[in-house]
């Protein structure tokens, strides 16, 4: 089985149409949003349709701490996720909210967990971003392996019985090993804001059969996502970050 | 435990004959009717609640190996999954084994060459692929009729791969008798690891003995840090210095100071007259840096020196410059000089070769001697040495080599591939009517290199233009 799974879109359309375009290329069986689809970015209204036709099509998607912010109208962000998110609001139509607002924080799917930041209590948006993070996120699941974003660095935590996980962090387009022996926690990156210093778009595609993870990267034309974020008066920094990847 | 007979099947897997194998899995001669040739199956031994140590190797081994391809390595056939039937069925290797070998040993001088030029053929090619082994050792090596063949990668570790096995310990894990310093320091992924091994194995084979014995405890893994073994000419007197000079070269404990990679042990090893004999220090005053040493307190770390991983990717080792000095140091020649400089520039530690072809009519033809009675031959070595002179490389980076050939592009390409060069810099001259009839050097050197060619062309000036 082949499956896609794209994090962190944040609105932004260039980027999402690019990997939405190699996805289809390489195929798949299941297709898994694993949240923000909104917030900082300038195109809002696409990525939720988007998302949305493609729930449709029988895609999962669970929610992110940006989704619940602007469906839920909370607060608690950085001023440009907040002033983005205020922004954002103001697009979107009460049926785009109603489909952020209804999200799931989780899902699961045979031996693999979904949600957008860990499973360690999920709605409270914990970053997984050491060995013990992903310990505590492991050992809140009974799934053999995690897949999260939020922290827009892609990275695989394996976890072996009885020792503490090790992080690695996994080469553009090389596959690496789904251990046999462990069990994992897969940050899969991010589709419209990486933070990794590679501005390309990153999503991951798994190959149960083949045993193998792989972080895609697309580069897509950050450019004119700048220059929107710029033209609707959006902070500056946003725009920025896409073009060096941090 | 699953324990198995002969005439079992293991997914279509007809198990022959059990050979003889190390602790961690078994080994079985095997047949299938899918596969023309014969067959290996491994299969680790799995205990419940055994040490976890065992399935990562097994998984380790299974991941690099299915990524390995050429003669070097046995060929990948299948696994099986650890939910199931875990093995790994691979090509069976036929040849002799080094550990046999070795029990021969000492061996003369050019039967070490020999041999140790097989494993660093070996290893540079495993290098390539981005796989250290880690594990080299006398019962690792078949020597094969294809040339030497890596078996075992239980220990190994691809770059591109997570380490399972690296993370799990701070005990280090090799063989005691040929582990690298930085390796009993718990560093895996250097391939100068493997390098130092092959200069255990090479001190093995001249003097016969091992140079650290087999220590139990860490701190006896750990005295090679501070302690040099008996030079090789010391236990055997008949071991030419050149080939003690290799074997140290391979053994130095900051790997910084040993070879920059297996081609280049590979070329010491074929042309002993290029390698540089250092003048060994007086006895007293190798007794006081001893002294000395005891009472400078250093850091473990700090010996081994940096990991050369960041260097081999900087660019190539071997350059060979083919250079055409028939007509003197001309102005094509001076433009191949300042190309091969750029190519050197990429990387501090390489190596030149510089390469002229003296053309013979005849194949076996012997130099010509020309009226002053001086050997064209001579005559060229020394132009080449001349027109060498600007790079100003010291004369552990360079050699050079005068080729006697009916044809040069053959030669050069020969040279080339005989000695794993990575870059090869060569003239072209300007067409000409015959030149488009015979074909040139450089277009076929272009056609048949197995690496990178640049090939360095006068630019045409406007007056002379193409017409």
């Amino acid at each position: 089985m082949r499956i896609a799974i794209l994090s962190d879109i944040h609105s932004n359309r260039e980027a999402l149409d690019a990997v939405l375009e190699v996805v289809g290329e390489r195929g798949w069986d299941e297709l898994v949003l694993l949240g923000d689809l909104v917030g900082y970015g300038p195109d809002p209204v696409y990525a939720v349709e988007t998302a949305a036709d493609l729930v449709d099509q029988g895609a999962l998607c669970v929610m992110g701490n940006h989704d619940e912010a602007i469906a839920f109208n909370k607060g608690g962000m950085t001023e440009n996720a907040r002033i983005a998110a205020s922004w954002t609001r103001e697009r979107l139509t009460s049926a785009h909210v109603d489909f952020l607002a209804r999200l799931p924080v989780s899902l699961t799917s045979e031996d693999r967990q979904y949600v957008h930041a860990s499973a360690e209590r999920p709605g409270k948006w914990l970053y997984i971003r050491d060995v013990d993070s992903a310990e505590r996120c492991l050992s809140s699941s009974v799934a053999r392996f995690v897949f999260c974003g939020h922290t827009h660095i892609p990275a695989i935590y394996y976890a072996l019985p009885g020792r503490r996980p090790i992080c690695f962090q996994p080469l553009a387009n090389v596959a690496a090993p789904l251990s046999a022996v462990g069990r994992l926690v897969v940050n899969v990156g991010a589709v419209g804001q990486p933070r990794d210093g590679n501005p390309a778009a990153c999503f991951t595609l798994v190959d149960t059969q083949r045993h193998e993870v792989s972080m895609i990267r697309v580069p897509y034309a950050y450019e004119e996502t700048a220059r929107k974020i710029a033209d609707f008066g959006l902070p500056a920094w946003l725009g920025m970050r896409l073009k060096i990847g941090r | 435990m699953q324990r198995f007979e002969a005439g079992a099947i293991i997914d279509g897997f007809e198990l022959v004959e059990r050979l003889a194998s190390g602790g961690m899995a078994s080994l079985w001669r095997a047949n299938s009717p899918r596969f023309d040739f014969p067959l290996v199956l491994k299969v680790p031994f799995l205990d419940p609640g055994g040490d976890v140590s065992v399935i990562l190797g097994f998984e380790a081994e299974e991941l690099i190996l299915r990524r390995l391809s050429g003669p070097h390595v046995p060929r990948f056939v299948a696994s099986g999954s650890l939910s199931e039937i875990p093995f790994i069925a691979m090509e069976f290797v036929a040849g002799t084994s080094l550990a046999q070998l070795m029990s021969n040993a000492p061996l003369p001088a050019d039967e070490v060459a020999r041999v140790g030029s097989e494993i660093a053929k070996a290893l540079a090619a495993l290098h390539r692929q981005k796989v250290v082994h880690l594990d080299l050792k006398p019962e690792n090596v078949i020597l094969a009729e294809r040339g030497a063949v890596l078996l075992d990668f239980g220990l190994a570790r691809h770059a591109e791969l997570p380490d399972l096995l690296g993370a799990e310990s701070s005990v280090p894990m090799g063989s005691a008798a040929y582990m690298a310093p930085e390796q009993v320091l718990g560093e895996r992924g250097d391939p100068a690891s493997d390098l130092f091994a092959l200069g255990c194995i090479l001190y093995q084979l001249a003097t016969g003995e091992e140079p650290y014995g087999r220590p139990a405890t860490f701190a006896g893994m750990k005295r090679r840090l501070y302690h040099a073994p008996r030079p090789p000419r010391d236990l055997n007197g008949a071991i030419p210095r050149w080939l003690e000079a290799i074997i140290l070269r391979c053994m130095e404990v900051d790997r910084s100071k040993r070879y920059v990679d297996a081609a280049h042990i590979l070329s010491d090893l074929r042309n002993p007259d290029q390698v540089v004999v250092a003048g060994h220090l007086p006895r007293s005053k190798e007794i006081w840096a001893t002294i000395r040493g005891l009472f400078r307190k250093t850091d473990d770390r700090s010996l081994v020196g940096k990991p050369t991983t960041s260097r081999l990717q900087s660019g190539p080792s071997i350059v060979l410059v083919a250079v055409d000095l028939a007509n003197g140091n001309d102005q094509l020649a001076k433009e191949v000089l300042s190309e091969t400089a750029r190519v050197l520039g990429s990387r501090q530690d390489s190596w030149l070769a510089c390469v002229t072809v003296l053309k013979t009519e005849i194949i076996g033809d012997t130099p010509t001697v020309d009226e002053s009675g001086r050997s064209e031959y001579l005559k060229r070595l020394v132009a080449l040495k001349d027109w060498s002179r600007p790079l100003h490389l010291p004369e552990d980076r360079i050699s050079y080599h005068v080729l006697e050939a009916v044809s040069p592009a053959d030669a050069i390409l020969n040279y080339a591939e005989h000695n794993d060069v990575g870059h090869i810099v060569v003239g072209a001259r300007a067409s000409s009517a015959i030149r488009r009839h015979l074909g040139s050097v450089s277009t076929k050197v272009v056609a048949q290199a197995l690496c990178s060619v640049s090939v360095v062309r006068l630019k045409v000036i406007e007056e002379q233009g193409r017409r």
